[in-house]
């Protein structure tokens, strides 16, 4: 493996414009298939980038010397992102993710002046012959939240900490109050952005709020332990996100959602060694193993077997989640019943279902 | 509201409001003599690094911001050399200063991400914690809470009150005439900008043993440069440096907490709105630009080189 820092990636383009495409491409026959990374924040984020990286080096292990993964990280959502995706791209490599959403545009770029390389690009919805996208149908998770949080919550007034109201938060809070309906039909869901996707100190502030206003369980879609913190320090129960925080909060944390890139990364490599990769749109969840729960804990046994059976009716498909009749906070009922949502509606959904306190804006 | 929702409210005010309040006191006794420390970011996060490390490595927390002070005042001693003894710029070698501590801080918490630390406790005062709603707001709070105000009132008795505090602002405001009356500019620059750095460490493991205790790199998420600014607005007072820093903390807080009420407010103004608030707030108080151009120390950013 090698690792390219941010710093050096600098020299890296250097590099790349010293190198004749041409020479590196003759001796690639038998090399190893070179895999490239573009990291959004630190690998050390313990959150969003930090699973990514597990599954990079999942993905790793799982082929060993058939690949050479690297990762450029700490990458801006913004112009010079498309320089570090053209120099992995001219410095021979083959498959290059890129894993945050302001890559987009960049990546459509890239990816049309070099199309002998392969894109995939993680929650975005533009593609091209070699470009392909892939996400986690994190909503899952949430639902299965809600359903803990029904059974758990005697005030039935959830808080939710959220970052921005982009579709994949939206699909968030109404999985997860649907799921805490489905056990309490009367529950609610308060919620509070703040406005970025990592600022422990505005997470837990937020948190803070959501208790004051007498929430009595907590779930986020921020990246820092932070809001599991003050739930701990108010003795609340509540959710992780991304990644197992448990040791944040060993009394406190209820389950957290957790990335699994790792499989998707090694199929993706696979296809390319196997020269089958098409470009593809992947929204996988519980049933490809793209999202996992953290163990059930802090929680009677009978509430840590239902949520053990919700995950696996999601898994099978005998949970479909956004199933009519399903009315928005005005009332009107959005989709009607026995209709199920399709996933073209539910990628950019923006209606709150009944329940939640607080407008979008 | 009830009583205690109100309290609790008041103390998620103070808990946000004193990382601001902490580094900003540290900065108007450096600034106070002269010397414009722009690299606040990077000492708060080396403070926050090293605070952790400590606390994580001893198991106490005490010991923790101890040696987070001692870091702070560490770095900024490379900055002091570099600007009272080399001539350095002072805002190139700030801005550096910020950038640098960034990446180190980086660099040596990268084995602490995702690791818990013993936390700052609650040190309750003996009678006084019980008095109903005053009691949990005033009495019942972790120690950097009442050291902030302690560092506040004292800062503000020293440097009105107090021989030393003259001669301090006499170096500030005149570095020559305090030079030609005998007073060791430079020595005492170096102190002021000790201290600073010192409460910039503090500020920093404030927030990683307490406000949101964990290590991640963007910890202080740009309250160094807040607390740059609240100097300058508070018009380098000490008194007027509380009421920014409360300021501050209060409509960050409140923009979330209407949200939560269901007042819809844009996600992006919830980020602005402090920054708006705070400035337009002490930009009212002190629109009196002459008070401004009294107050700022007239020798701040200057070189000093004794002749003679």
């Amino acid at each position: 493996m090698t690792t390219i820092k941010r710093r050096g990636f600098t020299a890296l383009l250097g590099a790349s414009a010293l190198a004749a495409p041409g020479i590196m491409r003759a001796t690639r026959a038998d090399a190893p298939l070179k895999v490239g990374f573009v990291y959004l924040g630190p690998v050390g984020d313990f959150g969003w980038t930090y699973q990514h990286d597990v599954g990079r080096k999942l993905a790793q292990t799982a082929l060993g010397s058939e690949v050479v993964t690297s990762y450029v990280e700490n990458v801006p959502e913004a112009p010079e992102c498309q320089a570090v995706f053209e120099s992995l791209a001219s410095s021979g490599h083959d498959l290059i993710f890129g894993t945050s959403f302001g890559y987009m545009d960049y990546m459509v770029r890239v990816a049309g002046k070099y199309p002998a390389v392969k894109f995939e690009h993680c929650t975005g919805y533009k593609r091209a012959p070699n470009l392909a996208t892939y996400d986690i149908r994190f909503y899952q998770g949430r639902y299965v939240q809600g359903v803990i949080a029904g059974k758990l919550s005697k005030a039935g007034l959830a808080g939710y900490v959220g970052s921005v109201p982009v579709p994949e938060v939206v699909q968030g809070m109404d999985a997860f109050l649907l799921g805490m309906q489905s056990i309490n039909p009367k529950a609610k869901l308060k919620f509070v952005m703040i406005d970025s996707w990592y600022d422990p100190g505005k997470e837990g502030d937020a948190a803070k709020v959501l208790l004051d206003q007498g929430c009595d369980i907590l779930t986020q879609h921020t990246d820092s332990p932070a809001p599991l913190q003050v739930a701990a320090s108010r003795g609340i129960k509540a959710f992780g996100e991304s990644t197992d925080m448990i040791s944040f909060a060993p009394h406190t944390q209820l389950t957290a959602d957790v990335n699994e890139w790792g499989g998707y990364y090694t199929q993706r490599m696979k296809a390319v060694l196997a020269k089958n990769w098409t470009s593809i749109d992947t929204w996988g969840g519980f049933e490809v193993g793209m999202l996992k729960m953290a163990p059930f804990l802090n929680m009677p046994p009978d509430v840590a077997a239902l949520a053990t059976s919700t995950v696996a009716d999601i898994s099978s498909g005998k949970n479909k989640i956004f199933v009519g009749p399903l009315t928005d906070q005005t009332g009107k009922v959005f989709l009607p019943a026995g209709q199920t949502m399709d996933d073209g509606t539910l990628a950019g959904i923006q209606t709150l279902v009944a329940g939640i306190e607080g407008k979008l804006s | 509201m009830s009583m205690v929702e109100v309290s609790n409210f008041i103390i998620s005010i103070i808990a946000a409001s004193t990382p601001l309040l902490l580094a900003a006191s540290g900065e108007l006794v450096t600034e106070r003599s002269g010397v414009l420390n722009l690299g606040v970011e990077g000492m708060m996060l080396i403070g926050a690094i090293a605070g952790f490390a400590t606390a994580h490595a001893t198991g106490n927390a005490y010991v923790g911001v101890l040696v987070a002070a001692g870091a702070g005042m560490l770095i900024s001693m490379v900055f002091a050399v570099l600007t009272l003894s080399f001539f350095a710029n002072q805002i190139a070698t700030g801005l550096a200063l910020t950038i640098f501590g960034h990446g180190f801080a980086a660099l040596l918490g990268a084995n602490y991400v995702g690791i818990a630390a013993p936390v700052l406790g609650k040190i309750a005062i003996p009678g006084l914690a019980e008095i109903p709603f005053l009691g949990p707001i005033l009495f019942d709070q972790n120690i950097l809470i009442y050291f902030s105000f302690i560092m506040l009132g004292g800062i503000a008795w020293f440097l009105r009150k107090t021989h030393a505090g003259l001669i301090l602002r006499a170096v500030g405001d005149s570095h020559d005439a305090a030079h030609a009356m005998g007073y060791p500019v430079i020595p005492i620059r170096y102190g002021a900008v000790a201290f600073g750095g010192a409460m910039a460490g503090i500020a920093g493991a404030y927030l990683s043993l307490f406000y949101s205790p964990l290590w991640s790199q963007d910890l202080a998420a740009g309250r160094g440069w807040i607390a740059l600014a609240l100097v300058v607005f508070a018009a380098w007072r000490p008194l007027w440096l509380l009421a920014g820093a409360y300021l501050f903390g209060g409509i960050t807080y409140l923009s979330l907490f209407l949200q939560g009420l269901g007042v819809p407010i844009p996600s992006p103004l919830i980020s602005a709105l402090p920054y708006v608030g705070t400035v337009v707030v002490l930009v009212l108080i002190s629109r009196d630009s002459r008070r401004i151009r009294l107050n700022q120390p007239a020798c701040l950013g200057k070189y000093f080189h004794a002749v003679a």
